[in-house]
């Protein structure tokens, strides 16, 4: 199959119009999706190819429109919400947390709500404290939520199209500093329907002395990090991007430690009950004896993120503190 | 309708209100007795409101409220049996006692959920009444919220796209007067709640709730025009709580009289004299109507005590679902429309 290569927003937007073309129950819906074509330009000409009734702007309303698509879900319409950035997915929380994934339960399984939650999430450029939240720690704290966090353009599209197709509630956290990365990806329908399972990470580098656990905005630098103590150290640190946070794939998490007995955690959340601390308990929890040393973290800091660009250097993760961070693992 | 019909249907109304009322008094009973546990918000008082809106509805009209909801999932055709083994957390409940009393669903009867975060249903509803939109359905949904609901931000965003895109939603507001021990004029400015719906360019009126048949002609006339015409309503019923906002609230933000003087008003005591009148029923009617019901409710209990509990597993297994094709989600109606139901 000859692979093209495409960005990461294109690879997302391909998405978007195979699903509304495969199923007529599919449609989008969310701020300046449509006339506007996305704030981040995901939904480019789609409003134009499948008009007002399945790409529909919504007013300022994350609530309502969140909540909207919840109960056109429990009657089997199978609505994409796009968050202009998961930080404002925050006033919508209660219909995100409390109703997308109880419907389930509390109808003692009669009604499913299958939708999608998608959108920018994480570390941005400058945007300051509002803007930036790295909401996957919050989320995945709740049970019935589906959450992956694509590093790559086929990843993007990939876990998006399954995300359409799952009958649970699925948030898709998009990273806005990679939209316009590219990658190598199958190509379009018909010639190839492109499906990412849940639940699989992948091993985007090999190695023998170190893992790299991490996902998102973190992968691409674990990555350069990798390069350099190669480079500098004669270190080959194995990097595994987990692609889906929940569920998690401990399969591929615990081989990869049992292998390399050290274990770096690169994530762009924040530390307090971040994903690094649930992957520390798991690792600890099932394979104590495998660990050479301590797991290190590189997380944003537990600050507001500040607007000033050096600060705001300062408090995110960066490829600089991961080689930090993999020495002081080795010893080195 | 024939008139032998119209009868029988003039009648069930007041069944179907004695029955959530008699329903409601023994589950009372099996609280006070604490055979059931968690929160339990009675309707007793406010009979008419579901009774007669759901009469004036098609089956397939979804229904939508918070968390006092039984009376509208009762009305709408669920058992008591299922709705006594929910309350007592059975497997034979109607949320497989996974819900509890403040989340009633049952599918079969479209009664789309009782759920307990205020105002957090009114986009659901919304949502409901979109994919009627969606599909050209001339399907109505119901949704209903209490005078504490309409100051919450969900609230506002619901209405505002239901009025924004025209969606066949009728809102009705169960104005009793108080949420918890909060009047109603002391959580919103508005000299009457039903002008609220002017916000958002809705056709709104007052509804005398404790009418049971004014709300079935009302609610009846209202789904006539949303079907034709698709667009939300919003309707203030006017009605009166008698018991406590759950079972642990002394109610002292009212004064006896003002409870008596509500009592008058009774819905079930109203409605009977008016078919006696009628000569549609007979004071034995009503008493052998009441021994019946009674006898149901108290089988109830009897159900509910002799069903298994859920089994562990259960929570597990809806926490999520193995996506597959088998299941299929409530049929829609045949289309109605083809065009464009978005105008924006
Ligand atoms: C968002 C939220 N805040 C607070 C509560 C607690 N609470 C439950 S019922 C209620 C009163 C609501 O009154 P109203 O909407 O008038 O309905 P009614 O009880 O009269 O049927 C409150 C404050 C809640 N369930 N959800």
């Amino acid at each position: 199959m000859q692979m093209r290569e495409i960005t990461y927003r294109q690879a997302l937007n391909e998405a978007l119009a195979e699903e509304l073309e495969r199923d007529e129950n599919v449609f989008l819906m969310g701020e300046e999706v449509a006339q506007y074509n996305g704030a981040y330009k995901i939904s480019q000409g789609l409003l134009e190819r499948f008009g007002p009734k399945r790409v529909i702007d919504a007013p300022i309303a994350e609530s309502g429109f969140a909540g909207i698509g919840c109960g056109a879900a429990m009657v089997g319409l199978r609505p994409i919400i796009e968050f202009m950035t998961f930080s404002f997915s925050l006033v919508a929380f209660d219909q995100v947390a409390n109703n997308a994934p109880n419907i389930l339960t509390m109808s003692g399984g009669q009604f499913r709500c299958p939708i999608v939650f998608r959108g920018p999430n994480g570390p941005a450029h400058q945007l300051g404290a509002t803007h930036m939240h790295a909401t996957e720690c919050l989320y995945a704290n709740i049970p019935g939520l589906k959450i992956v966090v694509p590093a790559t353009p086929r990843d993007a599209k990939g876990l998006l199209k399954s995300a359409v197709r799952d009958d649970n509630p699925v948030l898709v956290l998009e990273v806005e500093m990679l939209y316009a990365t590219k990658g190598p990806v199958e190509p379009p329908m018909p010639e190839h329907d492109l499906l990412i399972p849940f639940g699989k990470a992948s091993v985007v580098r090999e190695g023998t002395d170190l893992t790299i656990l991490t996902y998102g905005r973190t992968m691409p630098m674990s990555l350069q990090a990798a390069a350099t103590v190669a480079k500098e150290n004669n270190l080959n640190v194995e990097v595994v991007d987990l692609r889906s946070i929940k569920p998690l794939d401990l399969d591929t998490i615990l081989a990869s430690v049992a292998k390399t007995h050290r274990v770096v955690v690169a994530e762009q959340d924040r530390p307090v009950c971040g994903i690094g601390s649930e992957l520390t308990f798991q690792i600890q929890h099932h394979i104590f004896d495998e660990l050479d040393a301590p797991i290190a973290r590189v997380t944003m800091e537990d600050v507001a993120v500040p607007y000033a660009e050096k600060l705001e250097h300062a408090v995110l993760p960066t490829p600089e503190k991961i080689v930090a961070a993999i020495r002081r693992t080795c010893g080195i | 309708m024939d008139s032998e019909a119209t009868k029988q249907a003039e009648i069930k109304l007041l069944y179907d209100m004695l029955a959530i009322r008699r329903f409601e008094e023994k589950a009372q009973q099996q609280y006070q007795m604490q055979k059931i546990g968690g929160f339990l918000h009675l309707y007793i008082g406010q009979e008419a409101v579901a009774v007669g809106s759901v009469a004036g509805t098609k089956h397939d009209d979804y229904l939508i409220t918070a968390y006092r909801d039984h009376g509208h999932a009762l009305a709408r055709g669920m058992g008591m049996n299922e709705a006594m083994a929910e309350i007592f957390g059975k497997a034979t409940g109607c949320s497989k006692g996974l819900g509890g009393s403040m989340h009633y669903f049952d599918r079969k009867n479209n009664m789309m959920g009782g759920h307990a975060i205020v105002g957090g249903h009114i986009p659901l509803g919304a949502g409901l009444a979109f994919a009627s939109r969606y599909r050209g359905e001339d399907r109505v949904t119901l949704c209903y919220m209490g005078d504490g609901a309409i100051n919450i931000g969900s609230f506002h965003e619901a209405l505002n796209m239901a009025g924004l895109w025209k969606l066949p939603v009728i809102f009705i507001c169960e104005n009793n007067q108080f949420a918890m021990g909060t009047a109603a004029t002391r959580s919103n400015p508005l000299k009457e709640i039903v002008d609220r719906g002017a916000g958002y360019n809705m056709q709104s009126l007052i509804m005398d709730g404790m009418d049971v048949r004014k709300v079935r002609d009302t609610i009846a006339d209202v789904c006539g025009k949303i079907r034709k015409d698709p667009q939300p309503y919003w309707i203030e019923a006017r009605t009166y709580r008698y018991r406590g906002h759950s079972m642990s609230d002394p109610g002292t933000y009212r004064t006896k009289e003002e409870l008596e003087k509500h009592k008058k008003d009774d819905p079930i005591t109203q409605f009977k004299a008016v078919l006696i009148k009628e000569g549609l029923l007979s004071e034995e009617d009503f008493k052998r109507m009441d021994t019946e019901i009674k006898a149901l409710a108290a089988a109830s209990v009897k159900f509910a005590e002799e069903s298994d509990e859920p089994a562990e597993e259960e929570v597990f297994r809806y926490t999520t679902v193995e996506t597959d094709t088998s299941y299929k989600p409530i049929p829609t109606r045949p289309e109605t429309s083809k065009e464009n139901p978005f105008h924006c």
